[in-house]
């Protein structure tokens, strides 16, 4: 419709310039609201500090730290290397797949190990079955953040198979431990194989009743079509990654441009917005590329379920891990971006540092950039667009 | 009815006090039952099975939840305004509540049957207006005063497409009398004033595009004066938390919760009594007279009870920009055109 085209994305107030006929100003004074930490549509405890003339946001201060649980420094002090997973794994609680592959591929790189071929693929069939269900719940929230309830139990219904998929395979629902140094913790149970299988073929017909009731839905496009526009530009700036730096039309996927585990041999596509409903870089398109990774996670998933080699799970690793002194910097591609893990090493049994770059934290140092001069409706909008998680922003 | 409750009782208080509760016999019933439609609805959309273990399937749950509101702690914040705080749910609800004073429920029972209704209900029910904006204000809560403010743009601007979508009605009708405009479209279903009322069938098929556009505009506006949604933003869970009424819990929330449902059905009734004929039977003079008249009443009111939960958890919500947009500049225009066309083909 032409009105969306022509709807103002940024409202500009205009400071001293009503005036009374006595020449008084007619400008009142700015409401500062705190927005959570305990607030429904924040996504945890962060707290954002918002400047508001009337209904428009004026300014954006995020304050963040509350879940803050010093991973960092509980890392350094483990008696050894493996000990760190399992907090790997409370960073970002809804890819906590992605977050133990990333750490155990730095120490693996480190130590430079070879696994096996089944571990390879079972790694990239478990973290795309977690993308699937770090992106269900994006999604699913997001829709509440617009007001719809029904998408996001929808989308908890079939994220509820995945974590049945990953209860049979390792026990736990949302803190896994499994993929370990040099391997995994377990090999998959009997039938899993055809339980992942049943799940694909469930899915894909899911994701289009879920795209008929939210994704192209008038009033949900008319929400988040050209609103909180992130150009390309500003996102490399900021340093923005996966989901929401594709959206604003960059090509740019760690599992094609900087490989790791066995992403090359699989037939995917990567992808970016191209801002079909509005401007490339606003909130529908980091909505629908979730939506659209989510198929290409399914259609990887299908292919290494075909392609699972059988073998060990676990390749030799030393039984104390030592690695010589040396540093070493490993990204992946998890559900919100590229997860970078530094290790330092003094050659003693636990790292000597360790930085973990979190997604989720870089991308939302830019919504102050993209949140000025938007409704205080839109600004809910962009928060859940940015999709973070709060246990990654503060570790 | 009041003549009937004088001649019984007497020319005294007695009357006035028992005319006045009379329709809280409906209301707080229908509370219950829609409690559970939204509920029970709600889940079967969304793949649960809502609340079952409170009687059979769980219809009981609506009742343990008002015990429950009952007990609860009435808390007050130390900074509201105490006296306005207390008072702004009971406005709500009676602005609500007032308006079935004039909704006619069967060819027998009227609350009162004034000429004016459907002026009346107008205006009274703009006073929940003032309860919403004190409920804001007295809690001393930004996010309740936010809400409290949006309510009353949104109300007041809904309320021109809803004057201007019953006066198509009215002027079809010729009459501001609910009773008189059902008692209008009595005779079965094609007389109903959504199908252009009982006149020649010419004039019918020419007011038949602009009555049915009316009637859905009055829905529309009548979903947006309920603040349900895609409407609902003065209570926008996920942008101001819970609105004007973020503050309140126990039995003074409770009555909040009353009032929308009070209203939900009040919408209904009378979006019914205007275009669907209201307690008239849709076949004629098949199942009809005044106990048949309060059920199909009720029926028809029901129906667009579940239509009203069934858009709440279809929809997401609109902007507050948007929201404007559609009553100033979609509603209001095309209510303008219909009432114009309308006036021509009367004329005719």
């Amino acid at each position: 419709m032409t009105e969306t085209r022509s709807l103002p994305t940024r409202y500009v107030t205009h400071p001293g310039e009503l005036k009374t006929s006595s020449g008084r100003s007619l400008r009142t004074d700015e409401m500062i609201i705190n927005m959570g930490p305990q607030h429904p549509s924040t996504h945890g405890v962060l707290r954002l500090e918002v400047v508001l003339d009337g209904e428009i946001v004026v300014d954006v201060i995020p304050h963040i730290g509350y879940l803050h649980r010093c991973f960092e420094k509980h890392a350094e002090h483990m008696t050894n290397y493996q000990q760190v997973i399992p907090y790997c794994d409370r960073m970002d609680y809804l890819s906590s797949m992605n977050n133990d592959w990333a750490y155990a591929l730095a120490v693996e790189r480190m130590l430079k190990i070879e696994v096996p071929p089944r571990v390879e693929t079972i790694r990239v069939i478990m973290a795309e079955l977690q993308r699937i269900a770090s992106h269900l719940i994006a999604v699913g929230t997001y829709g509440i953040d617009m007001g719809a309830f029904t998408p996001f139990l929808w989308a908890f219904r079939d994220r509820e198979r995945i974590l049945d998929l990953f209860e049979m395979t390792c026990g736990a629902r949302l803190l896994y431990n499994y993929i370990w140094i040099g391997g995994l913790s377990h090999d998959l149970p009997p039938g899993f194989v055809e339980k992942a299988k049943a799940f694909c073929t469930y899915f894909k017909p899911n994701m289009k009743e879920l795209n008929d009731l939210l994704s192209y839905n008038e009033i949900f496009v008319k929400r988040t079509a050209h609103v909180g526009v992130l150009p390309a530009d500003v996102a490399i700036n900021y340093g923005v990654s996966g989901p929401t730096l594709r959206a604003s039309g960059v090509n740019w996927d760690l599992r094609r441009d900087d490989p790791y585990g066995i992403y090359d041999k699989f037939e995917w596509e990567v992808q970016v917005g191209k801002g079909e409903r509005g401007t490339t870089g606003d909130c529908w398109d980091r909505y629908i590329v979730k939506i659209r990774e989510m198929e290409q996670s399914v259609r990887i998933i299908e292919q290494a379920l075909a392609a699972l080699p059988e073998g060990n799970v676990q390749a030799a690793i030393p039984k104390r891990i030592r690695p010589d002194s040396a540093e070493i910097y490993v990204r992946t591609e998890t559900a919100r971006g590229e997860l970078g893990f530094y290790v330092v090493s003094d050659g003693t049994a636990s790292p000597y540092r360790l930085k973990a770059r979190a997604p989720a934290f870089v991308n939302l140092s830019v919504l102050p950039k993209i949140s000025r001069g938007c409704l205080l409706g839109d600004l809910v909008a962009i928060v859940g667009s940015i999709d973070i998680v709060l246990g990654e922003v503060d570790r | 009815m009041y003549e009937l409750l004088q001649n019984l009782l007497g020319d005294s208080l007695l009357v006035y006090v028992i005319g006045a509760a009379l329709p809280l016999l409906f209301v707080l019933p229908f509370a219950v039952v829609a409690v559970l439609l939204e509920m029970k609805v709600s889940a079967h959309m969304q793949d649960r099975v809502a609340y079952m273990y409170t009687g059979w399937h769980g219809v009981l749950q609506p009742v343990a939840d008002i015990l429950k509101l009952l007990q609860k702690e009435d808390t007050i914040p130390a900074a509201a305004d105490k006296f306005l705080f207390r008072v702004a749910p009971f406005l709500v609800f009676m602005g609500g509540y007032a308006g079935f004073a004039a909704l006619p429920f069967s060819s027998a029972y009227i609350g009162t049957n004034i000429d004016l209704g459907v002026f009346y209900l107008l205006a009274i029910s703009s006073l929940s207006v003032i309860g919403l904006m004190m409920a804001g204000w007295a809690s001393n809560n930004k996010w309740s005063l936010f809400g409290s403010m949006r309510s009353v743009g949104q109300i007041i601007s809904y309320e021109i497409p809803a004057a201007l979508s019953i006066l198509v009605a009215v002027m079809i009708a010729g009459s501001l009398n609910l009773q008189e405009v059902s008692k209008f479209q009595d005779g079965g279903l094609q007389n109903w004033i959504v199908f252009g009322g009982p006149l020649p069938l010419l004039q019918k098929i020419l007011l038949f595009p602009f009555t049915l556009t009316a009637f859905f505009i009055l829905f529309i506006a009548g979903i947006a004066e309920v603040n349900r949604t895609p409407f609902d933003l003065p209570e926008a869970e996920s942008e101001l938390v819970q609105g004007y009424n973020t503050e309140y819990s126990g039995m003074k929330f409770a009555i909040f919760y009353l009032a929308e449902f009070a209203n939900m059905f009040l919408v209904s009734g009378i979006v019914v009594s205007l275009y669907l004929g209201g307690w008239t039977s849709p076949l004629g003079d098949v199942m009809s007279g005044p106990i048949w008249g309060f059920f199909w009443f009720v029926a028809k009111g029901m129906f667009f009870v579940f239509l009203q939960v069934w858009i709440r958890w279809t929809l997401p919500r609109l902007r507050v920009d948007q929201l404007m947009y559609t009553s100033w500049k979609v509603l209001t225009p095309f209510l303008f055109l219909c009432i114009f066309a309308v006036g021509l083909i009367l004329v005719l």
